[in-house]
């Protein structure tokens, strides 16, 4: 029961970060109708600079600011430059393309920062709080991961759903030849969903690094891995997306702490495989079945 | 003569790669060195594993992430199969490899055809993930992280004694690629492929049309999975060595980036793409040593280069090299033409049958 209890706590904490890739990855869906599969190597590039900023002597905070900046400039000017030529072609095209800047940003990164694995700090302590002599398997780090997540989503939430800005991004997002016709700039709209969601990436690679360590490929699995649970959720729905990544992270915890950490991978794929037998759309997605 | 080339496409096709393999032949024993025939297995190995995924996304419409996970299977079942018993032909692991695969193929698609779009490429990047976490846990069948050893095939006494085994494995994986490109060439014209376009391009009308649109699916990847079982196992003589990290997520998104950047749907562009996948890293990694980079930037400068022309390709020729060459033909046709006949209409910019 005790190790129940700690395989579950890893599992929130790990789902979470999933959920911040997932939740990235259905804002640019919805925006743009693709899948960007470069968000982890994104998140990668992020958290390295973070590292430059924070072993020249700069406080964690700064590092961290830096990161989630970057991470919108970065996000910003993919979309502007490379995406925005794609968007209207096959959706093949999008995909090769986010592979290529998946490609290319691993292959920089070494040329830049060194190929080897290197460790990442913590802002706060990695070994679990005690309290009266009693471990409460929980991380101050765990908590912090888990707040982070809470509190990015929260804000996000409050900037789509009660600010003017918000509102625009909906609407070029839902229906981008009546948002044009309304007057909204729908191009800078899908600029800022492409940054916001980067922002959001480069915040689960901050979170990721002090676990997985950082190294060029780092963000792979967790990019797989957030897909899962966005996929899981049904690609429209960012409350499925991160209730999907969120499973996915107890999934893997229970598989790897019970049956054995190179199964975790399986484990998921089997439980992706089962949740789309029974339905196809993902869990979190209503009505508009494309049948004949 | 003529007549019955231009009216029987399997004649036309079967003296087409009849001749081919003959000019393979030639190239690989007279012309090419070690070194060459080495590559050039690959860049065959390779294109046979992409022409069964030009089936399936190019002509079938279905993305697969996870191709190289369907390699994984068939360099598995020979590498096993070989463990257990040394003494059987190659040409039985070959068979072996791509019914076990075709099978497994046929399964993932049973699973697939339910999928569209992104579900689909997210269900088979997952797998791509996953499978080569399977030997790493069964370490007793499969040889664990380490692998297994495979002794490449001994060409025959005939040959002579001063025939080597990397020429010999390169008559074999070229002769494959020829068969496996003769099928797929006639199955793509014939009433297969057109139901497989169907399927891709509409398929409401395709199921008006009285065709099974699961079904066309399953043997979509059935055939795609087949061809990749038989990449596999040429794979694991070409390595010698079969274990977990030759079945990277690269492998899986490069096979599928050959496809595109050669042209998709196209079988001569998976062959022009396989072409890119192995001589690019080798070209670039050549300019990296004679430049004298330090070693950090000189090892990723090859991979660099590759998501650069990916991306320049996907931005200006969208259609691949094999759709670029074709309309740069088409625009040379159109000038020699006009400059025949003044009068002509003018060229509409876009055809509208694309």
């Amino acid at each position: 029961m005790h190790l129940f209890l700690i395989y579950t706590v890893d599992g929130i904490t790990n789902g979470m970060v999933y959920a911040a890739v997932a939740l990235a990855l259905v804002m640019i869906w919805r925006a743009t109708r693709i899948i960007n599969y470069a968000q982890g190597a994104m998140a990668m590039f992020t958290t390295y600079i973070a590292l430059i900023v924070i072993r020249h002597g700069a406080p964690y905070w700064l590092g961290f600011v830096v990161a989630l900046a970057t991470g919108l400039v970065i996000g910003a000017v993919t979309e502007r430059v490379l995406v925005r030529p794609v968007e209207s072609r096959p959706p093949l095209n999008a995909v090769i393309l986010s592979l290529g800047v998946l490609i290319l940003l691993e292959a920089i990164a070494p040329m830049l920062f060194g190929g080897q694995t290197q460790s990442f700090p913590v802002p706060v302590s990695n070994t679990d709080l005690l309290v009266g002599g009693t471990s409460l398997d929980i991380s101050p780090f765990a908590l912090f991961t888990i707040g982070a997540v809470l509190i990015a989503m929260l804000l996000l939430f409050l900037v789509f759903q009660r600010t003017t800005l918000g509102l625009r991004m909906r609407a070029a997002a839902f229906n981008p030849e009546i948002a044009r016709i309304l007057g909204i700039r729908v191009g800078r709209m899908l600029t800022l969903g492409w940054g916001l969601a980067a922002l959001l990436g480069a915040l689960a690679g901050m979170l990721a690094a002090p676990s997985v360590y950082l190294y060029p490929s780092n963000m792979d699995e967790v990019l797989v891995f957030g897909f899962t649970g966005a996929i899981i959720g049904g690609l429209e729905s960012p409350v499925g997306a991160v209730a999907g990544a969120v499973g996915v992270g107890l999934a893997l915890s229970y598989v790897s702490g019970y049956v054995g950490s190179d199964l975790a991978p399986l484990g998921g794929f089997a439980i992706l495989i089962v949740v789309l037998m029974l339905r196809p759309q993902g869990l979190f997605s209503f009505g508009r079945q494309r049948q004949v | 003569m003529s007549t019955a080339l231009r009216g029987s496409t399997l004649l036309r096709h079967g003296l087409f790669f009849l001749a081919l393999a003959l000019v393979l032949l030639l190239l690989t024993s007279f012309v090419f060195d070690a070194y060459t025939n080495y590559n050039v297995t690959e860049v065959a190995i390779y294109a046979i594993s992409a022409a069964g995924l030009t089936v399936l996304t190019g002509i079938n419409g279905q993305v697969s992430l996870g191709h190289g996970a369907l390699m994984m299977i068939g360099a598995y079942t020979t590498s096993v199969l070989l463990t257990w018993h040394p003494d059987l032909p190659m040409i039985l692991m070959l068979l072996v490899s791509i019914a076990t695969t075709g099978i497994a193929g046929a399964i993932v698609g049973i699973a697939g055809a339910r999928l569209r779009g992104p579900y689909l490429a997210g269900a088979t990047l997952a797998l791509a993930v996953a499978l080569p976490q399977v030997p790493s846990h069964f370490a007793s069948v499969f040889g664990g992280n380490q692998g297994l050893t495979v002794v490449s095939p001994a060409p025959p006494a005939f040959l002579g004694a001063n025939f080597s085994p990397e020429q010999w494995l390169a008559w074999i994986t070229l002769a494959a690629a020829v068969i496996t490109f003769f099928v797929l060439a006639n199955l793509v014209r014939g009433a297969t492929g057109r139901r497989f376009r169907m399927v891709r391009d509409n398929e409401v009308a395709a199921r008006l049309a009285g065709i099974d649109v699961a079904r066309t699916q399953v043997l979509a990847y059935m055939i795609s999975a087949a061809c990749a079982g038989l990449a596999g196992s040429l794979f694991a003589y070409w390595v010698t060595l079969t274990s977990p990290s030759g079945f990277t997520l690269t492998l899986s998104l490069s096979l599928l980036t050959a496809v595109v950047i050669g042209g998709l749907g196209s079988l001569t562009g998976a062959v022009l793409g396989s072409f890119v996948l192995v001589y690019l890293p080798v070209k670039t990694g050549d300019l990296a040593t004679t430049l004298n980079l330090p070693s950090n930037i000189a090892n990723n400068v090859p991979t660099a280069i590759y998501g650069i022309v990916l991306i320049v390709a996907i931005l200006v020729f969208p259609r691949g090299i094999a759709g670029g060459i074709a309309s740069i033909v088409r625009g040379a046709g159109r000038i020699v033409r006009s400059s025949r006949s003044p009068a002509a209409l003018p060229a509409s910019p876009e055809s509208p049958s694309q």
